[in-house]
């Protein structure tokens, strides 16, 4: 089976799946339709976040940011301005992509874990300024109420289903778009660069503009994903808690190294995966004890996730466990003889 | 006119003078080698020529263009390619894509075009394929064109690294220590193939500690010691060169 009949076999199980789920869950069942497609938001941020850590090797501890800058962009425009629900689209993911441009200028100088402290301060910076509200726009600790739903000609989003599908078929694009971009000059010199930036950049590679250009498109899609939450969050209400906490940077972090860093598939798996995981918590909660909250057993559950990985590396075990630590051997093209 | 040309190159490292004034020519389509004992500064030379490191003064002349203070990849793209004594290839990788990186800088697609997958973009990774396959050929590793570099034996490693330098079609490259960590049969197709690049015209600087592979390929010498250039000239005279053989050959024997 050559490369690209199997890129087309696998985005087609990917859409089927993604028709299915809300014909799957029905009635009394349809929450988890709207708690999947919050998976779809987060799946657009941490594709962003994999080209950005598990691609090019750039840590960023700071992500909720962009994602907030995105979700509030809109909001503010279409309550404050009145503006429709879809012109905000333009201004959210663009304001999150000069964010990222600015941030980026002077941080992706940094190397490591310098740089994930750097970026784990514009993430708390940013926390603030939304919470503290020095220019009375953001609405401070309440937040902003009343966002309108999502429309497009006369349909209005504000249904789960509607919503799911829009939210997957936007995953669905930034998803093969992201591959496309791994499957390019750009995404080899990204490899290159988290390999080394040295060898990278004597072999023409520009280091420095490669990286900024990966974390302005980070940054892009997670004003995407912003600007969706916005507009179909249950009580189309934002609040900085939900959107620019440090809590979201990490759970979005998570999300990558769960999927394996570098891993397309893997990063959407793990979107997913922990999405799902408060509703699993939840269900063990009611085992625990009385008095236990369960969204704080969450952030433990990531830390744990994060530590345990970090120690055991278990993608290189189970590919060992697999028989997948074996080189690995491409299927070359029909097309080019070798 | 030389094709590169340096004039009182000088690096420090805190205390210690790497690179001492040095000055020196090499001839387009030569084969210029840079000998001389552990910490003469011969590698910090090829750093400074590639950008890798900024120099304390002084001046680089490529093809008539000053090149001093250049970012590495710059340089590259003005035709100047290097390799390093440690091979790193991108382990990860395949070894095709690995010498596709090496196209990088002769290539133009943008995020957006690569994201679209437009015609121009696949046209242009037609053809960066199409050039990695010839560099591979050229080092005879082109039937390990779809293995993960890092499966590589060593010395198919050094030429899937020499290829990925080549891939820009580059009109100068510097070679350090190619010849390190192979066997006598791979050091002689090495000679041959530097050889080849000659043909091809190319200018080639080598740093090598193999005297022999030197004697018979090099057209020119520099030799440095303690950061500065004690000779400079034709393999037949540098080896009667009395400082030479006080300073590097004596040593050996």
């Amino acid at each position: 089976m050559t490369h690209k009949r199997r890129e087309l076999i696998q985005y087609a199980v990917f859409a089927a799946f993604i028709i299915a789920v809300p014909l799957v869950f029905q009635g009394r069942q349809s929450y988890y339709v709207s708690m999947l497609a919050l998976a779809g938001i987060y799946a657009i941020v941490a594709i962003g976040l994999n080209l950005l850590m598990g691609y090019a090797g750039q840590i960023s501890l700071g992500h909720a940011a962009f994602f907030s800058i995105g979700a509030y962009t809109s909001a503010i425009l279409t309550t404050r301005y009145e503006w429709q629900p879809l012109a905000g689209l333009v201004p959210a993911v663009a304001v999150s992509g000069c964010a990222a441009f600015v941030i980026g200028l002077p941080t992706l100088k940094l190397k490591e874990h310098y740089l994930a402290m750097a970026t784990l301060g514009v993430g708390l910076i940013t926390y603030s300024l939304i919470k503290a509200d020095p220019g009375g726009i953001t609405g401070g600790v309440t937040g902003i109420v009343n966002i309108p739903p999502l429309a497009i000609g006369g349909f209005t989003f504000d249904s789960d289903r509607s919503q799911f599908y829009l939210i997957w078929a936007m995953a669905f694009l930034i998803f093969v778009l992201s591959f496309n971009i791994i499957d390019s000059r750009i995404g080899r010199a990204l490899m290159a660069i988290h390999k080394s930036e040295v060898s990278a950049s004597v072999l023409g590679v520009n280091v420095f503009s490669c990286k900024l250009q990966v974390f302005v498109l980070s940054g892009m899609y997670a004003g995407l994903g912003g600007f969706l939450y916005a507009h179909c969050s249950p009580m189309y209400y934002l609040n900085p808690d939900d959107v620019c906490h440090f809590g979201l940077s990490i759970k979005l972090l998570t999300m990558v190294v769960i999927g394996g860093m570098g891993s397309m598939w893997g990063t959407l798996l793990g979107a997913v995966g922990l999405s799902i995981l408060p509703e699993a918590l939840r269900v063990l909660g009611s085992l625990l004890p009385a008095g236990v909250n369960t969204s704080d057993i969450e952030m433990a559950v990531y830390g744990l996730i994060l530590a345990v990985i970090m120690i055991a590396s278990p993608r290189q075990r189970l590919k060992k466990l697999l028989g997948l630590d074996k080189p690995r051997r491409v299927e070359p093209p029909k097309n080019v003889e070798a | 006119m030389a094709h590169l040309q340096v004039q009182g190159l000088h690096k420090t490292f805190d205390a210690v003078t790497a690179v001492n004034d040095l000055s020196f020519e090499v001839q387009r389509n030569e084969i210029c080698a840079i000998i001389g004992p552990n910490g003469a500064g011969k590698t910090t030379t090829f750093n400074l020529l590639s950008g890798v490191l900024p120099a304390d003064r002084g001046k680089i002349f490529f093809d008539g263009n000053e090149i001093l203070g250049l970012p590495p990849h710059d340089i590259a793209r003005r035709g100047m390619v290097r390799t390093f004594q440690t091979v790193s290839l991108f382990d990860s990788m395949t070894v095709l894509d690995n010498v596709k990186v090496g196209c990088h800088g002769k290539a133009g697609a943008g995020l957006f075009s690569a994201a679209l997958r437009t015609p121009g973009l696949r046209r242009e990774e037609k053809a960066i394929t199409k050039k990695a396959m010839e560099a591979l050929k050229l080092l005879g590793v082109a039937d390990r064109a779809y293995d993960q570099a890092g499966s590589l034996p060593f010395g198919q490693q050094r030429l899937v690294d020499i290829a990925r330098a080549l891939a820009s079609d580059p009109e100068m490259i510097l070679l350090d220590e190619p010849a390190a960590g192979l066997n006598a049969h791979e050091t002689t197709e090495l000679a041959s193939l530097i050889l080849a690049l000659k043909n091809r015209g190319l200018t080639v600087m080598i740093i090598e500690h193999d005297m022999e592979l030197i004697m018979e390929i090099a057209d020119c010498i520099v030799v440095l010691d303690q950061g500065m250039k004690i000779a400079c000239g034709p393999p037949e005279s540098i080896q009667k060169d009395p400082r030479v053989i006080a300073a590097y050959l004596g040593d050996e024997d």
